[in-house]
């Protein structure tokens, strides 16, 4: 753009008329208005305020008027220009909005589509299971304690005040471990529970001692809907002074309660267990019904078969000689023990059928499951 | 055990209110297992009647035998005159007294009883078998032929005591006493707070000398004998309806009159018996420990070859019984149907050491219901009520005589009594019962207790179980309730939580089910076969297994090395159910038997084992490592809507590895392997190195097309397996935090042309070393290979190289200057060269 005309010839400018001005407007205005395109109003935009547009051309003539002349004038185009340049603006934006809203539409997809492109994994629910329980006591400031599978008679049985004549060794359905050189006497057999634990713990660790257990465990069961051969426990240990029947069954009324909701409790029944004396069987409350379903045929329960509990394993007070063959005095320390199955809960838990689904591996049965439970 | 709730009846007096179910409870509450009640009868119905057999004609032309009947029932049937009854069954004559359900009756199981037509006859009611009047095994598998003495027409209903309630109990090892009425009964006595009519207190004769003679020469195994001797018994006498019945009930089978009495009077009393052929024992009864190869031949026809610990009962020829579990063939009672029959019995009522017996039936897989109750403890003072009881029954019901003479034979023992302080169930319970309830608790299971603070209990000959303080504390608990226990929580200290190795398994689990894997815990069985399809050499140690002596299936006996015989079973096993794009992991225990096999020995119980006998124990077990494992197949990537999918490979198993060892914050080598069931050109080997040592910790890859085949997995099915515990030994969980510079970042690509058999971690490693501190990222993003530009045998392989320093902004000569010192060392140590 070339600077004002500075050497004027007042005889020959002519005053800028307001109507010719305003004619230049209102063009403008109209070709902004019928511009249906951006490409359109960017060419209207070229015409009506470009450096060779009619107001371009009217406002470099200002320079060329006579000094009293140029403010009216300068006034005159200035607000021509100003209502252009806001109109053209206004329809800028009102162009862009419409392109924007169609592109956008255009681009739109279907969010439905799935996308299974690697298909999520999961972890087995007898494991997250058993983290969870062992969670609840891990935040009580119990310890998680494990032991070997293939674990020495001493530990499984005679530790645990089960003598090498107890009826309860010859029922105990355990595989035995073949000797040096094939012979059949090697001491060693699967661990039939996970109590093993409880010695290597009180031998293992300084008293006091408050572990919890998890792991696998064997017994001579063919695998059917109801029994598997290879299975899992978890085992709970306290042994410290003082600790009575009363902490026992406080222990596993808020282990249920954090495992199955509050108001949920256990029940103990005697029992007779070789490692605990006194020894009791627990039941929790069934956490579906709540033992509403008992007497109730209007209102039976599948969970507990409307018998208002649920058996859940053994438990007792630390045999005073389990102590003593881990060098606990027993005169001076007591403690508390239970055990039960993860396969069990996990069928009250979460409506498994049959055992075999939860030895079978299939990802059918597992994936559902997810990370934790 | 089985209880009937009219047996109990006998000896406690019940409010007639009283159902089975209450009964359940009570018991259940007090500590006995009451698992079922069984209702006997429940839905029978009558009239049921005892009728004659008048006439029988046999009908022909039918393809089984029937038979038309004419039976007098009395006046059951409203008319007096004889029923007409068809009947399929051939065990009765004319005269016999059976028992008839006639029309309107209903029979258990729902059975509708009403007249009928049957091989063109109406049958108007039936002649019943006790299968069908629910009454258990008789023995005969026919209708049932009552005694001739019973009256027609008389109400069979009563007369068979069809109605009743059965208690089913699972009786703990520990409580022998309740494997009888008698225990049973007492606790029912104790539970409703009502006396007992003890069914042992009865009149018996002291010892005398004129009894069988009887010589004990082991008088640890055997502790008391008795004997007694009955004369004159009726072969042809049978067993009381109401005896049978009681055994049936109790799960018996009613079997001659002479054995029905010796098992009815072992249900009643707890007590075993054992009654002997008198013409067939010759001289003295003995008991001692059997010679080491003495033979006998038990009731049950199987000859037996003793061990010199096992405890038999002789006389002069040897042994005549296995004590407490099984009698001997040779002395055995003659069934009244078999000829001449037994008249003359010797009755054994002995007391057997507990250990002992079970030690016998165990070494003979021969477990009776005499073991079973000497096992879990039999009272010893109640041997000489239940031969006299014995007697009592043979001379009522068989006509027999009792002969004077009593044997004793008695060790002499003290009874056992325990020094428990007064406060003691307090303590072990949490709750304050107070000395006077735990004196009165002890009182009614049968202790005398004396002394205060210290009390002085003598547990009853009843309770062997009863030998230390916490065992009378539970007996106090129980009778107080269990369910009155409060709850309370002990005061922890503080936890440490989980440890590395316990937050490493569950960090890998959650790792790999992240990644796309899904956990399949398998068995540890395993074949040994199975490493031959997995193509392990001869000498692998993988082949060294911890075998069992007792498997499940002769086919698995031994225990894994490997978790991938379980894991690819389970895989094939999906792929079989119709999933076929899988990713499967297990993280589980390996059995490895140690150089040295040696026995665990049992160490002592009295004391602390030391800690060098804890090892020695720990050194006889097998090694048992935790080991993580990972197999694929079908699609890693699935096609979809996206574009094409990826099939699993090789690639996929070596990353599964890496991710276990990024968890585990172990530096793992990946490098080029070859082992046992991986494809010999695609097999990567894990190699953990410490202080310098190299030690291979897994193997990941595509399986060998054999392996593929031999197990019938999908093709190219891949698979990984690590030492979890090596890489968790190795592994760092403080990794350390990288200085963040904000210079910016300068890079620069190469492609650098290689032999093909150079590994790309050989080629990455030396242009980190060579690119020095400026580089802070290296990624290989291409591979290339194309004989007509490259040359036969080379591939290229394209890297982006990013340099930062921590205080500048590097200039592009420096950018520069460090890559062509990486490249140059790349080309000095593996032959690489720029690509032009």
């Amino acid at each position: 753009m070339s600077a004002p005309n500075k050497s004027y010839d007042p005889v020959e400018v002519e005053a800028l008329k307001p109507e010719e001005i305003e004619r230049m407007r209102e063009e403008a205005l109209a070709a902004f208005a019928a511009a249906d395109s951006l490409d359109a109003l960017q060419e209207a935009k070229v015409a009506h305020t470009g450096g060779a547009s009619p107001l371009a051309l009217a406002n470099r003539e200002i320079g060329a008027l006579p000094p009293h002349a140029k403010a009216a004038a300068g006034k005159l185009v200035g607000q021509a220009r100003g209502a252009v340049n806001k109109a053209l603006a206004g329809r800028q934006a009102e162009l862009e909005a419409e392109r924007d809203a169609r592109v956008l539409v255009e681009e739109s997809v279907d969010v439905t589509l799935p996308y299974d492109r690697v298909p999520a994994g999961a972890r087995h629910p007898l494991t997250t299971l058993s983290e969870r329980i062992e969670d609840v006591f891990v935040a009580m400031g119990y310890e998680v304690a494990e032991g070997p599978q293939a674990e020495a008679e001493w530990f499984n049985f005679d530790a645990l005040n089960i003598g090498p004549d107890h009826p309860a060794r010859g029922e105990a359905d355990t595989f035995f471990v073949q000797g040096p050189d094939g012979g059949t006497e090697s001491g060693v057999v699967l661990r039939t529970h996970t109590s093993p634990v409880q010695i290597r713990s009180l031998l293992g660790r300084e008293l006091p001692v408050y572990v919890i257990c998890p792991g696998v465990v064997y017994r001579t069961d063919e695998l059917d809907a109801t029994h598997t051969p290879v299975f899992r426990q978890v085992e709970l240990l306290a042994v410290d002074e003082g600790l009575t029947m009363a902490d026992l069954k406080g222990t596993l009324d808020h282990m249920v309660q954090s495992l199955f909701g509050e108001g949920m409790k256990t029940r103990l029944r005697p029992n007779f267990f070789p490692f605990t004396e006194p020894s009791a069987e627990m039941d929790m409350v069934c956490y579906v019904c709540r033992g509403e379903s008992v007497g109730n045929p209007d209102r039976p329960c599948r969970t507990c078969s409307s018998e208002g509990w649920i058996e859940l394993g053994g438990c007792g007070m630390v045999n005073p000689k389990v102590l003593t063959a881990c060098g606990v005095d027993p005169e001076k320390y007591s403690g508390f023990a239970f055990g039960f199955g993860i396969e069990r809960m996990l069928m009250f838990r979460h409506n498994v059928e049959d055992m075999r689904d939860m030895v079978e591996g299939d990802v059918r049965f597992t994936r559902p499951f997810g990370m934790e439970i | 055990m089985r209880v009937p709730l009219s047996w109990l009846r006998e000896y406690v007096d019940l409010p007639a209110t009283q159902t089975g179910r209450d009964v359940q409870a009570k018991l259940i509450s007090a500590g006995l297992e009451v698992e079922t009640v069984e209702h006997l009868g429940a839905d029978l119905k009558g009239p049921l009647v005892v009728g004659q057999v008048l006439t029988i004609e046999e009908l022909e032309g039918f393809k089984k035998p029937i038979r038309f009947c004419t039976v007098d029932v009395g006046q059951a049937n409203g008319t007096g005159e004889p029923q007409e009854i068809v009947c399929g069954a051939r065990n009765f004559a004319v005269g016999d007294k059976v028992v008839v359900v006639l029309p309107g009756a209903t029979l258990p199981g729902g059975f509708s009883i009403s007249a009928r037509k049957t091989y063109g006859k109406t049958s108007h009611g039936m002649i019943c078998s006790s299968d069908e009047l629910g009454m258990g095994d008789d023995g005969t598998h026919g209708i049932i032929v009552l005694p001739p003495e019973t009256e027609v027409g008389k109400d069979a209903i009563e007369l068979l005591e069809l109605v009743d309630e059965v208690l089913d109990i699972a009786v703990t090892a520990n409580r022998g006493d309740c494997l009888s009425i008698r225990g049973v009964a007492r606790e029912t006595a104790i539970a409703y707070g009502l006396p007992l009519r003890d069914p042992a207190l009865i009149d018996v004769p002291g010892p005398n000398a004129f009894g069988y003679p009887v010589q004990v020469s082991d008088p640890y195994g055997c502790d008391r004998f008795t004997a007694r001797t009955v004369t004159g018994l009726s072969p042809e006498a049978r067993s009381p309806i109401w005896l049978q019945r009681r055994l049936q009930k109790v799960g018996m089978r009613p079997i001659s009159l002479a054995v029905d009495v010796t098992n009815y009077v072992m249900m009643e009393l707890g007590q075993p018996l054992h009654a002997y052929d008198r013409s067939l024992v010759q001289g003295t009864i003995g008991v001692r420990r059997a010679a080491e190869g003495e033979k006998i031949v038990t009731l049950d026809g199987v000859e037996r070859k003793l061990h010199a610990e096992d405890l038999v009962i002789t006389d002069d020829r040897g042994p005549i019984g296995l004590a407490g579990v099984m009698g001997g063939a040779n002395t055995e009672i003659a069934d009244h149907q078999e000829g001449e029959g037994t008249t003359d019995v010797v009755i054994e009522a002995a007391h057997f050491n507990a250990v002992s017996i079970a030690r016998t039936a165990r070494r003979h897989k021969l477990s009776s219901e005499a073991s079973r109750r000497f096992e879990r403890g039999v009272d010893p003072q109640a041997a000489a009520a239940a031969a006299q009881r014995t007697v009592d029954l043979l001379v009522l019901l068989a006509g027999g005589t009792a002969e004077a003479g009593v044997t004793e034979v008695i060790a002499p023992s003290a009874p056992h009594t325990i020094s428990v302080p007064a406060n003691h169930p307090d303590k072990v319970a949490g709750v304050d019962y107070g000395r006077e309830t735990v004196v009165r608790r002890l009182q009614e299971i049968g202790c005398d207790v004396y002394g205060q603070d210290e009390l002085i209990v003598t547990v009853p000959s009843w309770r062997p179980d009863l030998t230390e303080i916490n065992d009378l504390a539970e007996e106090v608990i129980r009778l107080e309730g269990y369910e009155n226990l409060p709850s309370t929580l002990p005061k922890l200290p503080s936890g440490r939580g989980l440890t590395h190795r316990q937050r490493l398994h569950r960090r890998v689990g959650r790792a790999l089910a992240g990644a796309g894997y899904v956990e399949a815990p398998n068995y540890p069985f395993i074949s040994e076969q199975i490493f031959d399809q997995l193509l392990l050499e001869a000498d692998d140690p993988k082949r060294r297994v911890v075998k069992l002596t007792n498997p499940l299936s002769d086919e698995e006996p031994a225990l894994r090395t490997s978790l991938l015989p379980g894991l690819l079973g389970a895989l094939r096993r999906n792929n079989g159910r119709g999933s076929h794009d899988l990713a499967l992991f297990e993280t589980g225990l390996v059995f490895l038997p140690r150089a040295e096999q040696r026995v665990a020995v049992a160490l002592p119980v009295d004391r602390r084992p030391t800690d060098e006998e804890i090892a020695e124990l720990d050194a006889a077990l097998p090694e048992q490592p935790r080991h993580v494992a990972a197999v694929l197949a079908g699609a890693r990537e699935q096609a979809g809507w996206w574009g094409k999918g990826r099939p699993a490979d090789w690639a996929d198993a070596v990353e599964a590895g890496r991710a276990v060892a990024r968890e585990a914050g172990a530096e793992l080598v990946v490098r080029k392997g070859q082992y046992g069931p991986w494809h010999p050109g695609r097999c990567a080997e894990f190699v953990l190195v410490v202080d310098g040592a190299e030690t291979v910790v897994g193997h990941a890859g595509e399986l060998h097309p054999r392996v593929v085949k031999a197990l019938g997995l999908p093709e190219r099915t891949s698979a990984m397996e690590l030492d979890l515990d090596a890489v968790e030994a190795v592994g760092n969980d403080t990794p350390q935090a990288p200085r963040i510079s904000t210079f910016p970042v300068a890079t620069q690509d190469v492609a650098l042309v290689v032999d093909k058999f150079v590994p790309h971690a050989d080629v990455e490693a030396a242009l980190r070393d060579g690119a020095g501190e400026l580089l802070e990222g290296i990624r290989l993003f291409d591979v290339y290979e194309n004989e007509e530009q490259l040359g036969e045998g080379r591939k290229s392989l394209a890297y982006a190289l990013r340099f930062r320093a921590a205080d500048r902004t590097l200039t592009v000569e420096e950018a520069s200057a460090a890559r062509d010192a990486a490249v140059a060392l790349a080309g000095e140590r593996v032959g690489a060269v720029l690509r032009g």
